[in-house]
C-alpha cells in the first residue's frame, strides 16, 4: 500500500522590514496603508492559503547609532490590523507575532480571544521572546529580562494564557431571555495563577472563543525553542528549506512530540521560503540574480558586513575587498533591534570563510554578501517550483511553507495564479476551504 | 453646515440597562460576534452620527450603580474594544470610532500604535477614550502593581494629592506619550529615495524621550504618523480631578450633569482648568452624557423603562442623567443644553437596538427638521466632523 499523499500547507508572510523586501521595485506599494494588507490577504485567501502572517518589531532598528534607513521602516499594530483584515476575508487564518517580554498574559489572552471571536475562529499567535534593553526603552517595564530566562518566561507566559483561555468551558452562556439566565455558571472565567513570573487572579472577561484558543505558532530554532514548540505549539517555523536540513529539523521536532503525549500530525512544520518565478527556469534564474542585486545594494552590503564585523565599515568600498582585520568579538554594539545578529555565532570564523570565498572567486564585498546571503528558496517556472514544494513536503522536509514575497503587496499574485493551480491539480493542495477555522485548515484536532 | 449639537452613541453590550439583553429585539446570543457590532455601528453611521464609543474594562464589566442579581442574570463577557473598533472600521466609511482603552496597567507604546493603526484602517476616523482603572480586582488581573486604597471622593478636591490624583496625573503622562508617539514621524518621513537608497529621512523621525514619574518611553513609534495626525482623545469625567485631565489632554470630555444649571457649572470648571493648562486657544468639546429610554410616546418610553426595571428587579440608576421620553422631547432637551454651552452629547442607549433605533429614526430626523443636525457627513475624518483641524507636528521644523 502506498503512503497517502500529504496535503501541503501554505501561508503568506507580509513582507518585512529587512532587505528581502525590495521597496525600490516599481510595483512596490505602501507598507502601512491598509489597502496593501487587504491586497495581500485577499490574494492569499483567493489562493486558499492556510493563513496570513505578520512579524513583530517594537523598536526601529539602528545601526552605528542611527535609525537604519535602507530597508522598509514602519509597520502597523498587529492586533489592530488583523482584526480589520477579519472584516475583508472570510476563511484565511490571521497570525500575529506577539512577544512574551513586553506584554502581560491577561492582556494578550484578551486580545487573542477577542480576535478569535471577531474572525470566527481564525486567530493564531506566534509566541516570540525578547530580552533586549534597547527595545525595552519603549516600555514601562523596560528590558529587564536576563537572556537565559527568556524561554522560561515564554513558556510560563503561554501556560498562563492557556489557563485564561480555558477559564471558560464554552457552555456557560445561556442567554435565555425567557428565564432570565444569561450565564449558567456565575463563576465562569474565574482563574488563579501563580508562578515565578506571574501572580494573577480574577475573572477572564472573554468567553471561550470559536477555536478554544488561538493556534499557537513558534519560531525558535535553538534546542530550547524546539522543546518549547514540541511541548506547546501547533506549528513551528524554521529556516531549513532544503531537503537534508529540512528533513533533519522535521525529524528532530516531530521526534520530541511523543514525550508530551502528542502525535506527529499535531505539530505542523513550516519553513519560511522566498521564491522567484519565471516563464522558464532560465528566465527565473536571471530574475533571481536581478532580485538579489536589488536586495543587496552596495550600501546594504556594507551595513550587513558591519553587522558581522561589529565595527564601522562606512569607509569601505562595496566593490572593493573585504576588511583585512578580524570582526570585533563580544556584544554587538553596531546593530540594535536586529535579531539576526545573534546568528553570527563565531564571527571570526565566518569572516575567514568570507575571505576564502572572496579570494577563490575574486569577489568584492557586495559579491560576497550576495553569495553568502543565499539564493531564494525556490527559483524556477511555476511547474518547477510546484514540483519542488511537493517533493519537499512528501519527503518530510516540511509540511508546507510560509512564503515571503519580496514585493508589497502584489508579490504573491504570480504564485497564486500559476503555482497553486498546479498543486491543486495534483491533489496536494485544497481547491476550496473545507473548514471555517484555522485549526481545521491545519488539520489540527478540535480542542 | 448646521449649528446643532454633535451626537455620539455609547455602545455597551446589549445596552446600558442590566436587563437590556432580555428586551424583545435584543440579540443576547450574538454579543461576541462581529456582525452584531457591525450592524450597530452601521445603523449609527446611516444616521450620520459623529461617532460611536465602545465601552471596555479589563475584567468583566461591573455596574456599581445597579448591583444585585446572583451573577447569572447579567451579561458577562465582552471583547477588547480596540479590536471591535478595528473589525468594524473597514465596513464603515464615515462615522468616527472611539474604543475605550484602560491606561492604568497597559503600555502607552502599544496603545499609541493600536490607535494609529485604527486610524489607518478607518482612513482617519479613529479616537480613543482613556479610562483609569483603580480597583483591586483590576490590579490582580495584571499582578504588576499595587495601587492601594482609592477613595473616589478625593477626585472632588482639586488641591489634594491622593491616589486618585496620582492615577489621573499618570494618565496625563500616558496621553502625552500617545501624542508624542503619533508625532514621532513627520508626515513626509517616508521618502523612498532610490537615488540614495534611503527609505526614510531619519531626520524626520524623532525620539520622544519621555521621562516621567511613572514611566519612560524612548520612541519613535514603529507606526508612521496616522492619517489624522492626532486621533481624537476623549475621557469621561465626574469631578475636578478628571476635568483637569481632560483639560490638559483631551479633545472631547463627557460630563454628567443632572440639569442645565449643573451643566453650566461644570462647564465653567472645565474651562477654568483648560485655561490653567494653557489650552484656551484649543478646542475642547464638552459633551453631556445621558442614558436614554425612548418611546414613541412618553407613556411608551416609561413603559419601556418600567419593563426593563421589572426584569432587573430594581429601578435603574446611573452615574449620569437618565432621560425617559420621546425623541422630540429629547431633541428639546438637547437643544436647550446645547444653548447652555454643551457642544454635543453622548447618548447611552438603555437597550440595543431599541434605543439606538429611536435615536437614528426619531431623534435625528427631529433635529434635522429643526436644522440642527447634518444630513450628510461634511468631512472625511473624525477630527473634521468635530471641527478640529489637522494639527501641525510638534517635532516638525517650521
Amino acid at each position: 500500500m502506498s503512503k497517502p499523499v500529504k496535503q501541503i500547507h501554505l501561508a503568506a508572510h507580509f513582507p518585512g522590514v529587512n532587505n528581502t523586501t525590495v521597496w525600490s521595485d516599481p510595483e512596490a506599494g505602501s507598507h502601512i496603508e491598509f489597502e496593501s494588507f487587504v491586497r495581500l490577504a485577499q490574494t492569499a485567501e483567493r489562493a486558499k492559503f492556510d493563513f496570513f502572517f505578520l512579524a513583530e518589531g517594537l523598536r526601529l532598528r539602528e545601526q552605528g547609532g542611527e535609525i537604519y534607513d535602507l530597508d522598509v521602516v514602519g509597520r502597523p499594530d498587529t492586533f489592530t490590523v488583523l482584526a480589520a483584515l477579519a472584516a475583508v476575508t472570510e476563511r484565511l487564518g490571521l497570525a500575529g507575532t506577539i512577544n512574551s517580554t513586553f506584554n502581560e498574559p491577561y492582556e494578550v489572552a484578551r486580545q487573542f480571544a477577542s480576535l478569535d471571536h471577531l474572525s470566527a475562529g481564525r486567530a493564531a499567535w506566534n509566541v516570540v521572546t525578547s530580552w533586549d534593553a534597547f527595545t525595552g526603552e519603549n516600555f514601562r517595564r523596560g528590558g529587564f529580562l536576563p537572556q537565559d530566562e527568556r524561554y522560561t518566561r515564554a513558556q510560563t507566559f503561554l501556560d498562563t494564557a492557556l489557563e485564561l483561555f480555558d477559564s471558560w468551558r464554552g457552555d456557560e452562556i445561556a442567554a435565555d431571555a425567557a428565564t432570565g439566565v444569561y450565564l449558567r455558571d456565575a463563576a465562569a472565567g474565574s482563574f488563579q495563577h501563580k508562578d515565578d513570573h506571574f501572580d494573577i487572579s480574577g475573572r477572564f472577561s472573554v468567553p471561550r472563543s470559536p477555536q478554544g484558543r488561538p493556534v499557537v505558532l513558534q519560531a525558535g530554532d535553538s534546542d530550547g525553542g524546539r522543546e518549547f514548540a514540541a511541548a506547546s505549539a501547533d506549528a513551528i517555523f524554521s529556516r531549513h528549506g532544503t531537503l537534508e536540513a529540512g528533513q533533519a529539523f522535521y525529524a528532530d521536532v516531530k521526534g520530541r512530540l511523543a514525550k508530551y503525549g502528542r502525535r506527529h500530525d499535531q505539530l505542523v512544520v513550516l519553513p519560511a521560503a522566498t521564491f522567484v518565478l519565471g516563464d522558464t527556469d532560465a528566465d527565473a534564474q536571471e530574475r533571481a540574480v536581478v532580485v538579489r542585486r536589488q536586495q543587496v545594494s552596495g550600501q546594504t552590503a556594507i551595513k550587513l558586513l558591519e553587522q558581522l564585523w561589529n565595527a564601522d565599515l562606512s569607509g569601505y568600498d562595496p566593490d572593493g575587498p573585504l576588511p583585512d582585520f578580524d570582526p570585533v568579538v563580544g556584544e554587538n554594539t553596531i546593530a540594535k533591534g536586529r535579531a539576526s545578529v545573534r546568528m553570527h555565532r563565531d564571527p571570526v570564523a565566518t569572516a575567514r570563510e568570507y575571505r576564502a570565498l572572496a579570494e577563490a572567486k575574486n569577489l568584492s564585498i557586495r559579491d560576497v554578501i550576495i553569495q553568502v546571503g543565499g539564493r531564494q528558496t525556490f527559483i524556477g517556472s511555476a511547474a518547477t517550483i510546484a514540483a519542488r514544494i511537493n517533493e519537499l513536503v512528501q519527503a518530510d522536509a516540511s509540511d508546507g511553507f510560509i512564503l515571503v514575497p519580496h514585493v508589497t503587496p502584489g508579490g504573491l499574485d504570480e504564485f497564486a495564479d500559476t503555482v497553486v493551480p498546479l498543486l491543486q491539480e495534483w491533489g496536494v493542495f485544497r481547491e476550496e476551504y473545507t473548514g471555517t477555522t484555522l485549526r481545521e485548515h491545519l488539520g489540527l484536532d478540535p480542542l | 453646515m448646521t449649528t446643532g449639537p454633535h451626537l455620539a452613541v455609547a455602545l455597551d453590550g446589549a445596552g446600558w440597562h442590566p436587563a437590556a439583553w432580555r428586551a424583545a429585539d435584543a440579540r443576547p446570543g450574538e454579543l461576541l460576534t462581529a456582525g452584531y457590532w457591525v450592524d450597530l455601528v452601521r445603523a449609527a453611521e446611516a444616521a450620520r452620527l459623529d461617532f460611536v464609543t465602545i465601552e471596555d474594562t479589563l475584567g468583566p464589566r461591573t455596574d456599581a450603580f445597579n448591583p444585585g442579581g446572583d451573577g447569572t442574570d447579567r451579561v458577562v463577557g465582552h471583547l477588547d474594544a480596540v479590536l471591535v473598533a478595528a473589525r468594524v472600521a473597514p465596513l464603515t466609511s464615515g462615522i468616527g470610532i472611539v474604543p475605550t482603552a484602560v491606561v492604568t496597567h497597559t503600555e502607552p507604546f502599544h496603545l499609541s500604535k493600536a490607535i494609529a493603526t485604527l486610524d489607518y484602517v478607518s482612513s482617519g476616523r479613529a479616537g480613543v477614550r482613556v479610562r483609569v482603572a483603580w480597583t483591586e480586582e483590576e490590579n490582580r488581573l495584571f499582578g504588576r502593581r499595587e495601587i492601594g486604597a482609592v477613595d473616589l471622593d478625593d477626585a472632588h478636591d482639586g488641591d489634594l494629592v491622593s491616589p486618585v490624583s496620582e492615577l489621573f496625573d499618570e494618565t496625563a503622562d500616558y496621553v502625552e506619550v500617545l501624542r508624542r508617539l503619533w508625532d514621532s514621524w513627520e508626515d513626509d518621513a517616508e521618502i523612498r529615495d532610490a537615488a540614495t537608497g534611503r527609505f526614510v529621512d531619519r531626520d524626520k523621525l524623532h525620539y520622544i524621550d519621555f521621562e516621567g514619574k511613572w514611566f519612560s518611553v524612548k520612541g519613535p513609534s514603529i507606526t508612521p504618523r496616522p492619517p489624522q495626525g492626532q486621533p481624537v482623545v476623549t475621557s469621561l469625567a465626574h469631578a475636578v480631578i478628571p476635568y483637569r485631565l481632560a483639560a490638559r489632554s483631551a479633545d472631547v470630555v463627557y460630563i454628567t450633569p443632572n440639569d442645565r444649571a449643573e451643566a453650566a457649572e461644570t462647564l465653567a470648571v472645565v474651562r477654568q482648568e483648560q485655561a490653567n493648562a494653557g489650552r484656551e486657544s484649543e478646542t475642547l468639546h464638552v459633551f453631556g452624557d445621558l442614558v436614554v429610554f425612548l418611546g414613541e410616546t412618553a407613556a411608551a418610553a416609561r413603559e419601556h423603562k418600567a419593563r426593563l426595571d421589572d426584569l432587573a428587579g430594581a429601578e435603574y440608576a446611573s452615574d449620569t442623567r437618565i432621560f425617559v421620553g420621546t425623541p422630540a422631547e429629547l431633541a428639546d432637551d438637547l437643544l436647550d443644553q446645547h444653548a447652555a454651552g454643551l457642544s454635543g452629547f453622548r447618548l447611552r442607549p438603555a437597550a440595543l437596538p431599541h434605543d439606538l433605533t429611536a435615536i437614528t429614526g426619531g431623534l435625528v430626523p427631529e433635529l434635522r427638521s429643526r436644522g440642527a443636525f447634518r444630513s450628510e457627513y461634511e468631512a472625511k475624518t473624525l477630527r473634521g466632523l468635530l471641527g478640529l483641524g489637522r494639527p501641525a507636528n510638534r517635532y516638525a521644523a517650521v
